[in-house]
């Protein structure tokens, strides 16, 4: 199959520096203003009063977060809210030591995906991990959220500063 | 009902390189106009074009294929884009099947392009907005998190050692030595490499993941009257399948990925195949992070859940081992252009079958095998069987 793969012109670092090549560039300049709808609308407006909160359906009885007007699943609509607790256990995590264009980072981020407790089992929600050893995170981990003060939560997922192992 | 018999016919690549002097649509055309010399066909004996490509934010253009078409052969032709993201590639090939076996067209060229490196300053940037803009993205999440969130989730639950599938890293790099268009192609990788490879989100390493890279595939696929002109050697299509799960992917266990199994249960029950580890003698399953290849293969039921990893340490995978896994190399070795990358696991089944992969080639004469590709939020499974 050799005489059949086309022998593409590779560019190398040099080739830019030295004026060999030509291009082009762009800096595009894109805002949005994402409405955040009838579910998470209301998930924000409880995450400034501090509180996390799921929607259940009746067809299966799952209690659902992030919350959706419908579940997925049964293709149904949702019809209660239920109020969930702030902690949960930690489904999986990583330590993250670089940025999304590569550049290093010294101190671990700790994504997670954490259940929420009081959501049926496995309804996770993606956050930080804060306050803790990077090292010692493990998969069940028991966690809280930390919540930033009122006067400073705007109705965002970033009014939790992170979640945090439980004391005990 | 699956439809007319369907081959493969002719197939062409690029060289898989990490920044291609050439356009999106010069690279286009090198892979359409080889795959056409492959099988002495010309534009003209072509019915229809299917482009597969994946973010149009890659290349900062509007409606991508429509940009590509000239490349790809499609002026004045019915055309049509296909995008599932990483599962592009293989899904290309599952439109082109069905716009052959329902009767409507009698050859198709599918061509998959991508260039990567036109995105600064790095191409993940094309990739953040996948997550939900209100719920995920105020968190400033990496695309990284979730392959590590995954991959994490996987190992936790069967116990299993990043030794056992750094294996995989050394096996496709390795392979890929072998391979005329490999960017990463190492015939003295070891496991201590890739082990000792810088650490980007635990437990990603360096070498666990396959790199930035350009190119394009293509193949011609046909009617089973025209490909009994135009070669001796057709490959059939015998199954395909594809499977989306649910975007909320927080709510998933991420330790199965049981969209691929839904779709090769689609193309094992299409192909009449009930023993896929007896049947299938080949497989490129999707490789952009070495776990990855182990996660699908448990998900195409080839190996039992958790047990992939051992199979792989022991040999199994080898291009001459029970069951050769990425002879080609994958997207570990030959390079990861998305949407070309899946294409090039459906050629080198192609290559394979008909016995033309060289120094690559599988010992026992293979008959059937299958390429597999996955993508969007790690949601996606797109399935080909072919055989002679």
């Amino acid at each position: 199959m050799k005489e059949f793969v086309y022998d593409s012109v590779y560019l190398r670092r040099e080739d830019f520096e030295e004026g060999r090549v030509l291009f082009e560039t762009w800096d595009p300049n894109a805002r949005y203003a994402w409405d955040a709808g009838v579910a998470i609308g209301r998930y924000l407006q409880e995450l400034k009063a501090g509180r996390l909160i799921g929607r259940s359906c009746p067809e299966c009885n799952r209690i659902l977060i992030p919350p959706r007007m419908f579940c997925e699943s049964c293709f149904y609509p949702t019809d209660r809210w239920v109020p969930l607790e702030d902690t949960g256990t930690v489904l999986t995590f990583s330590r993250c030591y670089v940025t999304w264009d590569m550049v290093k980072l010294e101190k671990p981020q700790i994504p997670a995906v954490i259940e929420i407790d009081g959501a049926s089992p496995g309804m996770g929600i993606m956050h930080i991990l804060g306050e803790v050893d990077p090292d010692a995170v493990a998969i069940g981990m028991r966690v809280g959220a930390v919540w930033k003060p009122p006067e400073e939560r705007t109705g965002s997922i970033n009014d939790i500063a992170y979640f945090r192992p439980l004391a005990d | 009902m699956n439809g007319n018999r369907v081959a493969v016919v002719g197939a062409g690549m690029t060289k898989f390189v990490r920044r291609a002097q050439e356009t999106p649509k010069e690279l286009s055309w090198e892979a359409a106009h080889l795959a056409l010399q492959s099988c002495e066909m010309s534009i003209d004996d072509i019915d229809a074009v299917v482009i597969g490509t994946a973010p149009d934010a890659f290349d900062g253009v509007h409606m991508k294929s429509e940009y590509l078409s000239d490349g790809c052969g499609g002026w004045g032709k019915p055309v049509i884009r296909g995008y599932v993201g990483g599962g592009t590639g293989v899904f290309a090939a599952l439109q082109g099947w069905y716009h052959v076996a329902s009767g409507l067209f009698d050859t198709v060229l599918v061509v998959c392009e991508e260039k990567m490196s036109s995105c600064q300053p790095h191409p993940q940037a094309a990739f953040l907005t996948i997550f939900d803009h209100t719920t995920e993205r105020p968190l400033k999440p990496n695309l990284l998190w979730i392959f590590a969130l995954e991959m994490n989730a996987y190992m936790s639950r069967y116990g299993l050692s990043k030794r056992d599938i750094a294996t995989v890293s050394v096996k496709n790099k390795r392979n890929a030595v072998d391979h005329p268009a490999a960017l990463l192609g190492d015939p003295d990788i070891t496991v201590d490499d890739v082990l000792n490879s810088p650490v980007l989100a635990w437990p990603v390493q360096r070498l666990d993941v396959s790199p930035v890279t350009d190119g394009a595939v293509a193949l011609v696929m046909s009617a089973n009257h025209v490909a009994r002109r135009v070669t001796d050697k057709p490959v059939w299509v015998e199954g395909v399948g594809w499977n989306l799960d649910t975007a909320y992917w927080t709510n998933r266990d991420l330790s199965y990925p049981v969209y691929v199994e839904e779709a090769a249960r689609m193309a094992y029950e299409m192909a009449g195949i009930t023993e896929p580890r007896k049947q299938i003698h080949i497989a490129e399953p999707y490789d952009p992070f070495d776990y990855k290849e182990l996660h699908h293969l448990e998900g195409l039921m080839l190996f039992d859940r958790g047990e992939a990893p051992r199979a792989a340490a022991d040999g199994v995978t080898q291009r001459h081992g029970d069951l050769p896994v990425c002879p080609s190399g994958g997207l570990l070795g030959v390079g990861n252009p998305i949407a070309a990358a899946g294409l090039m696991k459906v050629a080198e089944i192609f290559w394979q079958l008909r016995e033309e992969a060289g120094a690559r080639q599988v010992p026992g004469s293979p008959k059937r095998g299958l390429a597999q590709a996955w993508g969007d939020l790690m949601q996606v499974g797109t399935v080909i069987v072919m055989g002679i």
